[in-house]
């Protein structure tokens, strides 16, 4: 749910470059807005700072890289991530096989199922994980459940909302109409059409999904764990009993990773609005 | 549209038809030959198999008894004892869970959307956007890392002559999951917030100063009603999130308070006697209730708070 909006909300925060905001006069209360900010930077802040201080000790509360170290020689660790790994990757591939093709069309023929796809595809959200494992685990079939690679299939649907929204901002970014008709009277073919001249319009915006995937499949805990499998944040779950500080460690380094992959697409996003607002100026 | 004129310029219209010949021979135009239907048809089936038939067997088995046959017994379950109880700590976290970090996130909204610094205006909404995106296990562990019984923040404050544990207070209990929750939960009312901010125009605050309206005066009659959807619609979003979330509560309590999505894990993971899986159920189906009128509630709300914002 999370990601969804802010997937949205920040587009729109930062997509505003040119736009004027409200400038009230604030001598009298900067003061206000000092401590909110301090308060705020504290919560936010000291936790990490205390992760990071805690994945730094030994078991005895000395300063040591041990921790660090002993992540890479792990029992299970390797296979849950590897196992997270493939699953991330098929999760891209059926998400991107599935949407592209299913919201381009909605663009181009059918505009009038747009709300309809919003729903649907906001409908995962209104459905909480918890509650469609419990569903997935009476009504699939055995030879399904048993199937590795299953939860894939269900990382499909958690990633709906903000995939779809992803590719129909970059869909409403671009003039569909427009290029298609401009390719068809030069003699472009349908297939042509889309892999010379739609997909490479909308690469940013596969580029995002792809991004937020792969954070999805790494962080996602509950169906993974009700079904049994051991994903990587599984593992790191089951491993916090044997070696806190370790687990910790671990934890830190999925934050920076998932920080470095979610910001590289705000800065995507803020490339794209500059661009876009470069072209509407000229 | 199609231009026809220069449609029927085009080499061998439907060439590249999927063998429907008989749909794509009565039209002129080369268009795909790929029908509505048939190019709807992954994405529709996909979402049954997937998204409709899972949630439809939770609901379908909440109504039913071990045989088979139609009961309401599973569902009245859920208005007495521990599953009961469970529904209201749920209400109630998720209630803490979303007005704490809406009231909180206006104010930091505000104060960082009147921020003269524009950098650090775009620092904030893009780590706002990380943040609202932590959850799950990792976070958990994070804050148990700081402020449990043997955290570091909490071993600072004690040094420091404060013991958080000695008034109660525990990371693992009511409090402490709101604590943590707020954690993403300010970050995205941040997220929802700003833009509406955004629409208030400085025009609007001079005419109240023009008219000799007070700056209470102007949030009292101007700001807070332009404002009050966005924020109702960010506080039912955030209801949600808090309501239907798992694994950083499973995470940090390993599963010993009684709420709506932690019973349902304990009793998947066999923790509760066996054979009571319709239980499981008929709280799956109380969620989806919960979900559906807390979300039908924010799509409406959101659609009017749209109103006020620059499209």
């Amino acid at each position: 749910m999370a990601s969804l909006v802010s997937d949205l909300a920040v587009e729109e925060v930062l997509g505003a470059p040119g736009e004027q905001r409200s400038r009230p006069t604030r001598r009298r209360i900067a003061w206000w807005r000092a401590v909110v900010l301090l308060l705020a930077a504290a919560y936010f802040l000291l936790p990490l700072y205390a992760g990071l201080r805690f994945a730094l000790q030994d078991a005895n509360g000395n300063f040591s890289f041990s921790s660090v170290r002993a992540i890479a020689h792990q029992p299970g660790l390797g296979d849950a991530f590897w196992l997270s790994a493939e699953l991330a990757a098929l999760t891209m591939v059926l998400t991107l096989a599935l949407m592209v093709p299913t919201t381009i069309y909605v663009h181009l023929r059918l505009p009038k199922l747009r709300p309809v796809m919003e729903l649907v595809t906001l409908l995962p959200i209104v459905f909480p994980p918890i509650v469609l494992i419990i569903g997935v685990l009476h009504a699939f079939p055995l030879w399904l459940r048993n199937w590795q690679y299953m939860l894939a299939l269900l990382y499909v649907v958690l990633a709906m909302p903000f995939v779809y929204r992803s590719l129909d901002a970059g869909l409403s970014a671009i003039d569909v109409k427009t290029l298609v008709e401009a390719t068809r009277s030069l003699g472009a073919r349908g297939p042509t059409t889309l892999w010379r001249v739609l997909l490479p319009n909308l690469t940013s915006a596969m580029v995002s999904a792809v991004i937020l995937t792969l954070a999805l499949v790494f962080g996602e805990y509950t169906m993974a764990a009700l079904a049994q499998w051991s994903t990587f944040p599984v593992w790191l779950y089951d491993f916090f009993q044997t070696d806190g500080h370790v687990t910790v460690a671990v934890s830190m380094a999925a934050l920076l990773a998932t920080w470095v992959l979610l910001s590289s697409i705000v800065l995507l996003d803020l490339g794209r609005s500059r661009r876009q607002a470069n072209r509407r100026r000229s | 549209m199609t231009n026809p004129v220069v449609a029927s310029n085009l080499p061998a219209p439907g060439a590249s038809s999927t063998g429907g010949g008989e749909v794509v021979a009565p039209r002129p135009t080369p268009r795909l030959a790929i029908t509505p239907v048939l190019a709807m048809a992954p994405f529709t089936v996909y979402v049954t198999l997937l998204l409709f038939v899972p949630i439809g067997a939770v609901v379908l088995l909440s109504l039913q008894d071990d045989q088979g046959n139609f009961t309401t017994a599973n569902l009245a379950l859920l208005f007495h004892g521990i599953y009961a109880q469970g529904f209201l700590n749920s209400m109630r976290l998720s209630a803490a869970s979303a007005l704490i970090p809406a009231v909180v996130g206006v104010f930091l909204a505000h104060a960082i959307a009147t921020s003269r610094f524009e950098t650090f205006r775009r620092l904030v909404a893009s780590a706002a956007g990380v943040f609202a995106n932590f959850g799950g296990i990792n976070l958990a562990f994070i804050f148990l890392a700081a402020y449990s019984y043997t955290g570091i923040v909490v071993a600072w404050l004690r040094s420091a002559g404060i013991d958080l544990y000695a008034h109660g207070y525990q990371i693992y209990g009511f409090d402490g999951i709101v604590f943590v929750y707020c954690y993403f939960q300010i970050p995205l009312m941040v997220l929802i917030v700003t833009p509406a901010l955004g629409a208030i125009r400085p025009a609007w605050r001079e005419a109240v100063s023009g008219l000799g309206g007070s700056t209470w005066r102007f949030w009292r009659h101007v700001g807070i009603p332009v404002l009050l959807p966005s924020i109702l619609s960010g506080t039912l979003l955030l209801f949600g999130s808090a309501f239907a979330a798992y694994a950083t509560c499973q995470a940090l309590t390993s599963g010993t308070v009684e709420l709506w999505p932690i019973q349902i894990g304990n009793i998947l993971d066999g923790n509760i006697l066996a054979g009571q899986d319709h239980i499981a159920y008929a709280i799956g189906t109380g969620m989806l209730v919960v979900l559906f009128v807390t979300m039908s509630l924010y799509l409406l709300l959101q659609r009017r708070a749209r109103r006020w914002l620059p499209s």
